[in-house]
């Protein structure tokens, strides 16, 4: 299944889904050294992050979270690529300084992908692609 | 959103990749708040200068950047004094972050002049009218409100992206349509000194986000006055611009208020009340920065004095330099003048239980960032309690 989609930061990337309902605060609910969801209120505490597609509505709290999200990167950690359903600007700058491709403006199904799909993102195609779910 | 052919360009990489991502920044928050195109910006303010705030990760991608900014270009205030950070308890492995830091911005083009109130040290910065793209919450109602420029409240990574580009979105702030009052604040009280900072605190509670026009009785309000009450509203609200009747420039249209809320002298001294400085170990004035008239009103009230308790003003290095017998003068009474810090962004502040302060900002901050009680009252009030009065 393709979607239409619009781009935030560039590039392309596919990988395996990782879906919350749960805005993200990179600050606080991330671990910059692991990669791990360490908030025990958040939908996917425990789960990790790394080389996964991030599908979730948008980012909120501190805007240090975008220098974390760039940590994240830089020990490979960061997600492949992200999906919302609206960015903001926390997520927004903290994907651009990373170059993590980011795409918004779907629509709220997505959040209904099962994780572990394989999805692919081209920001700047602005087209995801979601297999085996046609 | 609408791109020039040059910032097409350098959208498309044709200027290099620092570029490239510092206008996809732009791009992108353009697009989030439906921005028609990007405006060249007189100067720019950056946040994200505390190593305390930003971490390892802030200063990791900030000393990754290449390139040279295009506008001027000053800091937030750093999370030590750079020549006296030891006197000030600072851990030695924080103050070579800290440097690293500060010298990461340098290497940009940045002046390294680390203060939440650009505007008393270069009147250049800003003028009526201008567009800037400042962080400091304190600096853009300023700069919005008292000198009546345009600019919204940018993040670390957007106010450097204004800088290496010289440009910002337009939209926010920028537009008149968003720079009309909201609502109407009548104060009912002659106000004075810190009475401002106790207003802002109740008002931007109210306010949040809104912009209010403030019909005041008495005296006309010191600059100083109007920097502490849009300091206080930007910290317990979002309010980035304010308005007060006859004082500051007018807004840029007719308006209606929605709503108008009433201020006497009771809900003020309730902020006091509610604060009180008993059972502090230490007093900080300074929060934004102290003008070189405050340090004067200061050195005033201590003269021929010792302070009983550790009493810090905190102010630009620019002033500190060009007042050096207002700080001598203070310092003689055992108090600390520490430049480009202040007690809301160090770590110093936090091996203290109680602080007594005079700013309705640094009520906000103090005990959620560096878990310390805050005390409020005026700037008597705070010497009083440094020299052990009460």
């Amino acid at each position: 299944m393709e979607i239409k989609c619009h781009k935030v930061a560039s590039g392309s990337a596919r990988g395996p889904a990782l879906v919350t309902k749960d805005a993200i605060s990179f600050l606080g609910n991330v671990d910059a050294r692991t990669g791990m969801v360490v908030d025990p209120g958040h939908e996917l505490f425990d789960q990790c992050i790394a080389g996964k597609v991030l599908i979730f509505p948008g980012g909120k709290g501190s805007t240090v979270g975008s220098y974390v999200i760039y940590q994240l990167k830089k020990r490979d950690l960061a997600p492949v690529a992200m999906i919302n359903i609206r960015s903001e600007p926390i997520v927004a700058v903290g994907a651009i300084i990373s170059g993590i491709p980011l795409v918004d403006r779907v629509a709220e199904g997505i959040l209904r992908v099962l994780s572990g799909t394989l999805v692919e993102v081209d920001a700047d195609q602005g087209q995801v692609r979601i297999f085996g779910e046609d | 959103m609408y791109l020039s052919r040059e910032e097409e360009g350098i959208y498309q990489g044709e200027q290099g990749e620092t570029l490239r991502r510092m206008m996809e920044i732009l791009v992108a928050l353009g697009d989030i708040y439906g921005a028609e195109r990007l405006v060249p910006v007189r100067s720019v303010q950056i946040a994200g200068v505390s190593y305390k705030n930003i971490g390892e990760a802030g200063l990791e991608w900030i000393s990754d950047l290449q390139g040279s900014v295009v506008v001027p270009s000053i800091l937030n205030p750093a999370g030590m004094d750079m020549c006296r950070w030891q006197e000030m308890g600072i851990e030695e492995e924080f103050a070579l972050k800290q440097k690293e830091t500060i010298e990461a911005y340098r290497k940009l083009g940045v002046t390294i002049d680390c203060t939440c109130a650009p505007y008393q040290i270069y009147k250049g910065l800003a003028g009526k009218g201008d567009h800037l793209a400042w962080s400091e919450s304190s600096a853009v109602s300023y700069a919005n409100s008292v000198i009546g420029a345009r600019t919204n409240r940018e993040g670390g990574p957007s106010a450097l992206a204004a800088a290496l580009v010289g440009k910002t979105a337009l939209y926010g702030y920028h537009l008149d349509e968003n720079r009309l009052p909201t609502l109407q604040v009548k104060v009912e009280a002659d106000l004075r000194g810190s009475d401002y900072g106790a207003l802002g605190f109740l008002v931007g509670r109210i306010v949040k986000d809104g912009v209010p026009f403030f019909r005041l009785r008495g005296l006309r309000p010191a600059l100083d006055e109007l920097k502490a009450l849009g300091a206080a509203m930007a910290a317990s609200g979002s309010v980035a611009l304010y308005y007060v009747e006859d004082v500051t420039p007018a807004p840029p249209g007719p308006w209606q208020a929605e709503e108008t809320i009433c201020i006497g002298r009771k809900e003020i001294d309730e902020v006091y009340a509610q604060y009180p400085g008993g059972g502090a170990d230490v007093v900080a004035l300074g929060c934004p920065h102290c003008s070189a008239e405050e340090l004067e009103k200061i050195a005033g009230l201590l003269h021929g004095k010792k302070v009983q308790k550790e009493l810090w003003v905190c102010t630009a290095r620019k002033i500190a330099d060009l007042h050096p017998q207002l700080v001598a003068a203070i310092e003689e009474s055992g108090a600390r003048v520490y430049c480009d810090t202040c007690m809301v962004v160090s770590p110093a502040t936090e091996r203290f239980g109680k602080m007594m302060i005079n700013s309705g900002k640094a009520l906000v901050y103090l005990p959620g960032l560096a878990g310390v009680q805050a005390g409020m009252g005026s700037m008597e009030e705070c010497i009083d309690v440094a020299l052990g009065r009460r």
